[in-house]
This record gives C-alpha cells, sequence and structure tokens, in this order.
C-alpha cells in the first residue's frame, strides 16, 4: 500500500488534515456551531468554482471563500447578539437563522459561477464541481500533499496558540468578558481559522463531507469525556483513525470512494460513542 | 431559457413586459409552481425559524441527494427515495429532540452526524451507479422552468396537504415551540410533535424538492420567515408576511430570470436575501427608535451582565 505515491501523499496530507479537523472540530461542537461549520463547507463550492471561472488556482477562491464567510459568520452572529443575554445556547440558536439564509445565497452564487464556467468555457464545470464537491484525497500530487499538510500543520498551531482563552470565551463568555478576554475578537478568529480548516479538509474530503470529519469525531469525543484535554486528543484521535481507516479501506476497495469511506467511518465512531455511554 | 436567439427584451411597460412573460405556457406552469412553493414552504418555513430548526431543516433537504441516487441505483421511482431517506431521517434528527432534554451543541453535533452520514451515502450510490453528476446540479437547483401539467398538479395536491397537516398540529405545535417546559407540564407529548413536525417537514421538502430543486425550497424554507419574524413576533401577521414575502421573491426572481441568461435560482437566492438583510436593517432601526424613547436606566448595555 505504501509503494504507491498517490497513497503516501493521501496519508502525508490527510493525517494532518484529520488532526486539524478533529482538534478544531471539537471546538465547533463546545461551541454549538456545527451548522457554521457546515456553512462554511458549502462555502468552498462557489469559492472554488469562482476561481475557476476567472481561471486562477481554485485553491486561493477556496481559502478566500472560507476565511472570509468564517470571519462574516463570527462578526454577524455574535453581532446580533450584543442586546441579548450571553448564554452560548441561546447566541447559537439565533446564529441558526443568520447562517441559514447566507447559506441560500451562497448556494444561489455556486449556480451563478457554474453557469458562468459552463457557458465561458466548454465542458469541464462538471468536473470542477464534482471535485469540489467531493475532494479526491488520491488525486493530490508531492507538493500539494505537502502543502497541504504544511497549512494543516499551521492550522493546529493556530489553534493551540488560542485554545485557552478560547475555551474560556466558549464556557463562559459573560465571565470571560469581564475578566478582559475580547470574546468578539476570539469568536472572528477563530471562525476565520475554521475557514482555513474547511477549505483545508475540502481538498482531502469534499465540501458535501466534510462536516463528517469535522462534526463526528468531535462529537463522539464530547460524548466519552467533558475534560477538555482528553477530549481534544480524542477528538484528534478519532479523527485521525477515521482517516487513515477510511483510506486504507477505499485502497483495499477499488469501487468505495475515499471520502465516502472516511466519512463513513467517522458517523460510525459517533454513533458507537452515543452507544457507549 | 431564452426561446429565439435575440431574447424577449425587458422595457418601461409593465402590463406589456408581465403579458410577454405569460405568454408561454412553461412560464405560466413556472410561476404557478414557485407560487406553490413559496406558500408551501413559507407556513412549514415559518414553524421552522420558529423552532430554530434550520440546521434540520437544511439537512432535511440534503436528503434528496442519497435519495434520488439511491433510487437510481435500484432502478425504483425516485420519489420512493426521496420519502425514505426524509423520512429515516426526520426520525434520526428527532430522536435528540424535545422531551429528553440536551444541549443545543449536542443537538447541532447530532444533526451534523445525521448529515455526513446520507451526504456519503449518496456519493457512494453515485460512484456505484457510474458517477453521472449531471443528475446531481439537477437534484440541488431543479428545473423549475420544466413543471409539467402533471407535476404542477401532484405539487398542488402535497403542499395542500402538508399545510392541513400543519394547521392540524399548529396549536399544540407553537405552545410547545415557544415554551417547551410548560407545555410538557400541561401534558402536551412535546417529543412526538417535534418528531411529526420534522416529519412533515422532512416530506414536504421532498416532496417539492423533485420539482423544484433542493436550494429554492431551502431559500423559501428559511428567508421568509426569518424576515417576517425579524419584523413582527404576533404569529398570524407574520405568517401572512412570510407568504407574501415568498411570493414576492419567487415571482420576482423568475421574471427576471426570464429577461436574463442566469438561472432562477440565482436570482431567487439573492432576492431573498436581499429582502432579509433589509428586514433586519428595519428591524434594527426601529429597536433603536423604542431605544432611544425608553428611560436610559432601562436599556440594557454591554458587560452589565447580571448573573441571572
Amino acid at each position: 500500500m505504501f509503494s504507491a505515491e498517490f497513497m503516501r501523499n493521501a496519508l502525508l496530507a490527510g493525517t494532518f488534515i484529520a488532526l486539524a479537523c478533529g482538534v478544531s472540530g471539537w471546538f465547533v461542537v463546545l461551541r454549538g456551531q456545527v451548522f457554521a461549520g457546515d456553512a462554511l463547507s458549502h462555502v468552498a463550492f462557489p469559492g472554488a468554482l469562482a476561481a475557476a471561472a476567472a481561471g486562477i488556482d481554485q485553491r486561493i477562491g477556496l481559502f478566500a471563500a472560507t476565511i472570509a464567510a468564517g470571519a462574516a459568520i463570527g462578526a454577524l452572529g455574535r453581532g446580533a447578539l450584543a442586546g441579548r443575554d450571553g448564554r452560548s445556547a441561546s447566541a447559537s440558536a439565533a446564529e441558526d437563522t443568520a447562517i441559514g439564509t447566507v447559506f441560500t445565497v451562497i448556494l444561489g452564487l455556486g449556480v451563478f459561477f457554474l453557469t458562468l464556467l459552463s457557458t465561458s468555457s466548454a465542458g469541464g464545470a462538471g468536473i470542477q464541481g464534482a471535485r469540489t464537491l467531493f475532494g479526491s484525497v488520491f488525486g493530490l500530487g508531492a507538493g500539494e500533499a505537502r502543502l497541504a499538510a504544511g497549512v494543516a500543520i499551521a492550522a493546529l498551531l493556530l489553534t493551540a496558540a488560542i485554545a485557552r482563552p478560547l475555551l474560556f470565551a466558549s464556557v463562559f463568555p459573560d465571565v470571560a468578558a469581564a475578566r478582559g478576554v475580547r470574546t468578539r475578537l476570539l469568536s472572528i478568529a477563530f471562525a476565520a481559522l475554521l475557514g482555513v480548516v474547511a477549505a483545508e479538509a475540502t481538498q482531502a474530503v469534499g465540501a458535501l463531507l466534510l462536516l463528517g470529519l469535522l462534526a463526528a469525531p468531535a462529537a463522539a469525543a464530547h460524548r466519552v469525556t467533558a475534560a477538555p484535554l482528553a477530549g481534544l486528543a480524542l477528538a484528534g484521535a478519532l479523527a485521525l483513525g477515521a482517516m487513515w481507516g477510511g483510506l486504507t479501506l477505499a485502497y483495499a476497495l477499488p469501487w468505495l470512494p475515499p471520502s465516502t469511506a472516511v466519512v463513513l467511518i467517522a458517523v460510525s465512531l459517533y454513533y458507537a460513542a452515543l452507544g457507549w455511554r | 431559457m431564452r426561446t429565439e436567439p435575440t431574447g424577449p427584451t425587458i422595457g418601461w411597460d409593465v402590463v406589456r413586459d408581465v403579458s410577454q412573460v405569460l405568454e408561454y405556457h412553461f412560464m405560466v406552469n413556472a410561476l404557478l409552481a414557485g407560487g406553490v412553493v413559496a406558500v408551501m414552504a413559507g407556513l412549514v418555513g415559518w414553524m421552522m425559524v420558529l423552532r430554530r430548526e434550520t440546521f434540520a431543516g437544511h439537512t432535511l433537504a440534503m436528503m434528496a441527494f442519497p435519495g434520488a441516487s439511491g433510487a437510481a441505483l435500484l432502478g425504483v421511482p425516485a420519489a420512493w427515495g426521496y420519502f425514505a431517506f426524509c423520512g429515516a431521517g426526520a426520525l434520526a434528527i428527532g430522536r435528540f429532540a424535545g422531551a429528553e432534554r440536551r444541549s443545543w451543541s449536542e443537538r447541532s453535533a447530532n444533526t451534523g452526524a445525521v448529515q455526513a452520514l446520507a451526504l456519503a451515502m449518496g456519493f457512494l450510490f453515485v460512484s456505484l451507479y457510474g458517477g453521472v453528476l449531471g443528475d446531481l446540479e439537477s437534484v440541488l437547483f431543479g428545473n423549475l422552468l420544466g413543471v409539467s401539467d402533471t407535476q404542477l398538479l401532484g405539487l398542488t395536491g402535497v403542499a395542500a396537504a402538508a399545510v392541513v397537516a400543519l394547521a392540524a398540529l399548529a396549536r399544540p405545535l407553537l405552545f410547545a415551540s415557544v415554551d417547551s417546559d410548560a407545555a410538557a407540564a400541561r401534558g402536551l407529548p412535546v417529543q412526538a410533535l417535534s418528531i411529526s413536525f420534522l416529519a412533515l417537514l422532512g416530506l414536504a421538502v421532498a416532496a417539492t424538492s423533485q420539482i423544484t430543486g433542493v436550494m429554492l425550497v431551502f431559500a423559501l424554507l428559511v428567508a421568509p420567515a426569518a424576515s417576517a419574524q425579524a419584523l413582527t413576533a404576533r404569529p398570524l401577521p407574520s405568517l401572512g408576511i412570510t407568504v407574501a414575502l415568498g411570493l414576492l421573491v419567487v415571482w420576482l426572481g423568475l421574471g427576471i430570470s426570464y429577461y436574463s441568461v442566469y438561472p432562477a435560482g440565482f436570482f431567487i437566492t439573492v432576492i431573498s436575501f436581499a429582502v432579509y438583510l433589509l428586514a433586519r436593517l428595519f428591524a434594527m432601526a426601529l429597536a433603536r427608535r423604542s431605544r432611544e424613547r425608553a428611560p436610559a436606566a432601562s436599556r440594557p448595555g454591554p458587560r452589565r451582565g447580571v448573573i441571572s
């Protein structure tokens, strides 16, 4: 299995993407922002299509779109809550509708760029769309894989850097704000970071399946333990397990797409954790 | 979309423009189908937005993808796949809703896992079927301009059934949505209500998205209802505003797309988003005015959060 170069590339990129997804996903679940993560994963689609329509590298469009949308969700969601009570549960609930409407326009833009692309260049639009929606981890070149791994490591380091204040602000937003933690800035920073992770993971599992890697391992970890360090480690480990298991399974079974295998394992882990406790 | 190479031209004569649009049977059908979906999605979506179940609604709408691809793989009518997956999805999400009180983050994580599972299965079905992704676009974005008379009739029937079912559930559901603790204490089956609403939402989405596309249904579920609820908290006027905004958005979007090369779905989603933004701005302006009138002492300031 390791003799094939595409497999080594996939494992290299997949390993760090899974770790970044698991760790940042733990915060996503803690903050009740799974829907926001879902929205970000869908931004990837028009982002990549816009880049393709403009004729530039699709990764530029991907990262630009997800980071901008992440920052916008962070700013808009919290900003809308200034007058409400600061409990994180109701905060997330109010975000719900805002994200839902942003969503529709995002998908609408996706259609727009798809039309633009299919009218400007003959063909290629469907393949581009399929790559973005479902990812193609086995199609990564050596350079692409190294770049993806590097960006994922940077995202992990950034998460580690803001982990302590972010944890504080997520669990006790009021107390954290009173203690001088800049909660608003933190939530925007985290959402932008989430945008980076979403763009990363889109390359591996695709925009539509990204949620499986982001939410399922982290939700499983939250079911098993409430301790932050153990939970973060477990979320990372479960995401990694899903990635390695999925890649191996997809290598062994040619009819099984790798992104499906990864997500199926991640979701099974979540349901196993539900049954376990 | 354009029927002749030169294309219809839009002028300042509104009557001429509208009659030009109505000249074609497919446009009349598109306007009628869009109107039916707007009314049904507006009413069901109003309850969905009130219950903060937008994520669940989105997930159920996504069920169309594994539904359609699974049905294609098995060679059964697509409708079976839609209904099977939407029903199963509603049950899987509803397991965590209602009486057994779960935290918000846990419920949304569960919804996310359900969606990931459904999409992964959908992708598996597509690749087993032979990887025809041309269908995906029509599943997501639909083809409102190709609605036949029979489809229109079926759509109207489903929408009417959904609205009647919602009306039957409306009063207890409203009570349970606004104050689930009090409703449970009064003996209402909160969890059963919650699952039946999700099932209704799923079936309504499944039935309509076959014709108009998932995205359009979802846009019409969320945006008009969210705008209306930002404007007023009273149920009946807000329901009325929802339906009116939905109709406006659909018909305006279809009308503009008739005179342009871009698809109707794009205009409908962009207009609904603009409507939502305007409603939010209007509500903010209203709130600011009433705050300025109120005595300064009662104004809630930042960082004055008293432990409750």
